[in-house]
Order: C-alpha cells, then structure tokens, then sequence
C-alpha cells in the first residue's frame, strides 16, 4: 500500500457501494500501476510488451495483470532488496515450482491491517480464545518462509490463548482440547485452519473418536484448496455439516486469498458468498479473448488488491475458474462484489497467457 | 522492580536479547529476533506481565519500545 494511500484502511471493509467505491479504487489502482512500472525494469518491461503508458489513467478492467505464474519464474520486486524483510513462499503443490513474493515490511504491516479489520467485521475487535487446526508450525518452519506458516502466525494476532490441536504428526490432542473448551466455556470460540488440515486430521478423527466439543458460540476459518476433497466428494455443504457435528454452534467461513495477495482476503458470510473488501476487487475474464465476464458469467478469476507495494502483484490473473454472483445486494448487508469459486482453470490456457507474458 | 525493569524484562524474555540494545527506537524488524513470531510472544510476555488483554489494534501498532510504552498508558500502566 502506498503512503499516500494508508489512510483508506481505517474505511470500514465493507461500507462502500459500488459508486463509492469505483472512482477511488481505480485511481488507487493507477497510482499502484504507475509507481511499479518506475520501480521494477522488470515489470516495466513486461508493460511497454502491452503498450501500458503511464500518462494515461485506465478503467479497472484496462490494467494489465499479471498471470501468477510469474511470481514462481521472476522474482518480482519494486523497493531495493535491501528492503526485503521477508521472502513468502506459496505452499504450492508438490512437484510444482513456488512463488516467492517479496515483502518489505511495509506491506507486511498493511497486510496485517487489512487482514485483521477483515476479520473483525466477522468476530468482533476483541480477542478470543482460539483454537489453530494444525501442529505448531513454528516449530518446524521458525522463519515463517511458508505461506501456511506465516498465514497461521498472521491469525494468531486475533487470539488470546491460543491453542494448536494437533501434534507434530498431526495427530489430534483430544483431551487438551476438550479441556481447553472447559477453561474458555463462557466463551466466543475462534477457529482457523487449512481445508484439507481441518477435514482429515480434525474433522474426520473427531468423528471416529465421537467427541463433540458443544462449543456454544464461534466462528471457524478456513483457507486452502479443495481439489482433495472434491476427489473425495466432500461438498462445502458436507464440510460444513460435518464440522457443525463435532464443534457445536459454530459458523464455517471458507475463505480465499492467494499468497500474492495475503491479507486482502475473500471471507464467505452466512449464505455462503465469498465477499470482495473495499481493499479488493475482482474481475472475471473469458478464456477466449480474456474480455470481462457479465455477472453470473463463468471466467478466469483476476484479483486487484491495494496492498502489495514492494512487489508488483496488485493485479493478478489466478488459474481458478468462478463468477460474480452480484454486487452491494447480499442479504448478509455487506457491500462490494460477492462471488463463489468453481476451481481450477484447465492448466493449457494459463500456460498460453503467460508465454504472452514472457516474449 | 519498577514497571520499567518489568517492560524490559518481557523484551528479554520473549527475544533472549542484552540489555545493551533495548532503548526506545528498538523496532519491530529492526533484530532477527523481532519478527512476526517474536511478536506474538512479545505481546504474551507483556500481558502475562501487567496483567492486561490488549485489542489487536495495539498489537498492531506495537511498533518500537517506545510506542509500547504510550501504549501501555491506555491500560493504565505507566512506566
């Protein structure tokens, strides 16, 4: 996030309707643009590839983006590299190659901004007991270099009293749980976890193990891919279910952000819509000709986000697939586009965007 | 020990650091040791402390040793 710019955090995430929102977003998004065409010769040159001048002031759906894919080939940075604090590395698949997304801490201080005023439209300001479906990652990962790692440490700043509930081989800490619910009972209860982590090493084992935790109140979020799950024919509605059947009275928000864009997140509400922040925007493309998508269109996910400064990852084409479901209308009362994601884009397609990238 | 001895005492605790180099331009970042873990185990040691619960907007803005200490006058505790 620029300077210039830091003061549009203290706006409530989502207060503004599309008319509020547009004039200032896209000029946001301009100046993003602008000051990493001057302070990458690499994302510079990528831009005169696309005849971009920086003269010129664009409509949203005109910036160029960026194929993630990018971030695993380059490494992307537009302050000096004696800035970087921090080297963020997606979990990324196995056999695939990473992205490294390069922070100076001024993003990572905007990204925890943003990420904690999200959140606090869901739960509240105050801190609550918090329960981390996953090992103690620090352990294994000290330096944070793993989007999982730092994404746990990024959630953790909601809690007081936190508790990891699994082991270091992921394996369920049943009774410490269930004791930790007995301390807190008077409790609001804040879960987080990865999808698949919380589906195989938590949902599934409380299952076979009969414990239902009979939280009163909570909120549980999760993040992650659900391509393992889908091979398993677990719906969000089973996921869901499932979890309700072993926490007690808790709501699930699945929720998505990439790790090029950590902090600007996409939480679901209560009816299931995952929903774009003031700090945000999203935008799908046809596969064709890459134009925009009408709502309810299904197309390529492009992601903008005000915060990445230190590198030019503030527009991103992902390789999901999903469509914008409305606009400022969700019976939830939160404005801004909401959306739901179908899954992966068929790898061929990306592929040939960003070779147009590469010459 | 005085509130100030107990505020340097939590830095100690949570980063293992000298004395030597806490003063109050000492900043998140600015040490291998204060980084987002540290953080969170800074913000533990400086609760358990004085007793207090901070919002995560202080823990936010818990930026230096400086800062900490306006911050700590919210919670009524002066050093």
């Amino acid at each position: 996030m620029l300077e210039n710019q830091q003061e549009f955090l203290k706006t409530s995430p989502y207060s503004l309707t599309h008319e509020e929102k547009r004039k200032k977003f896209t000029e946001y998004m301009n100046e993003l643009t602008k000051y990493h065409y001057e302070n990458s010769a690499e994302y510079k040159k990528m831009l005169e590839g696309l005849n971009y001048s920086p003269q010129k002031n664009y409509e949203l759906e005109e910036l160029p983006f960026l194929p993630v894919g990018l971030f695993k080939e380059y490494e992307l940075h537009s302050v000096p590299k004696e800035k970087i604090v921090k080297t963020m590395k997606s979990s990324g698949t196995s056999g695939q190659k990473q992205s490294k997304v390069l922070l100076d801490s001024a993003t990572t201080r905007s990204q925890s901004r943003c990420l904690s005023y999200i959140i606090a439209d869901f739960i509240g300001s105050k801190r609550l007991p918090m329960i981390i479906l996953d090992t103690e990652i620090v352990k294994k990962d000290p330096r944070l270099f793993s989007a999982r790692g730092a994404g746990i440490i990024g959630f953790s700043m909601f809690g007081r009293d936190v508790f990891f509930a699994l082991d270091n081989d992921l394996k369920l800490k049943a009774d410490e749980l269930k004791n930790f619910i007995e301390t807190h009972k008077e409790n609001k209860f804040v879960l987080f976890g990865y999808t698949y982590i919380v589906w195989q090493f938590f949902a599934q084992e409380m299952k076979r193990l009969e414990i239902n935790l009979n939280i009163s109140d909570g909120d549980l979020f999760h993040i992650g891919g659900w391509k393992k799950l889908k091979d398993a024919a677990v719906s969000a509605e089973i996921f869901r279910d499932s979890l309700k059947n072993v926490c007690g009275n808790i709501k699930v928000h699945d929720y998505y952000g990439m790790a090029e864009q950590l902090g600007s997140v996409f939480v679901e509400c209560e009816h299931g819509h995952k929903h774009c922040s003031i700090f945000s925007e999203i935008i799908t493309r046809r596969e064709k000709d890459f134009s925009p998508c009408d709502f309810g269109e299904v197309g390529i996910i492009e992601l903008m986000s005000v915060l990445p400064s230190s590198y030019p990852g503030h527009i991103i084409l992902t390789e999901d697939e999903g469509r914008i479901l409305g606009e400022d209308d969700c019976p939830c009362g939160r404005k801004g586009k909401y959306f739901e994601i179908l899954g992966r884009v068929k790898q061929a397609e990306i592929r040939g965007c960003s070779d147009t990238y590469g010459n | 020990m005085d509130n100030l001895e107990k505020y340097k005492a939590a830095f100690k605790e949570a980063f293992e650091i000298d004395d030597a180099i806490i003063n109050d331009e000492l900043a998140y970042e600015s040490i291998p040791e204060w980084d987002s873990v540290g953080h969170m185990r800074l913000m533990a040691a400086v609760e358990d402390t004085f007793d207090i619960m901070l919002e995560t907007e202080d823990i936010l803005d818990f930026g230096t040793f400086g800062k900490g200490k306006e911050i700590l006058l919210k919670y009524d505790v002066t050093i």
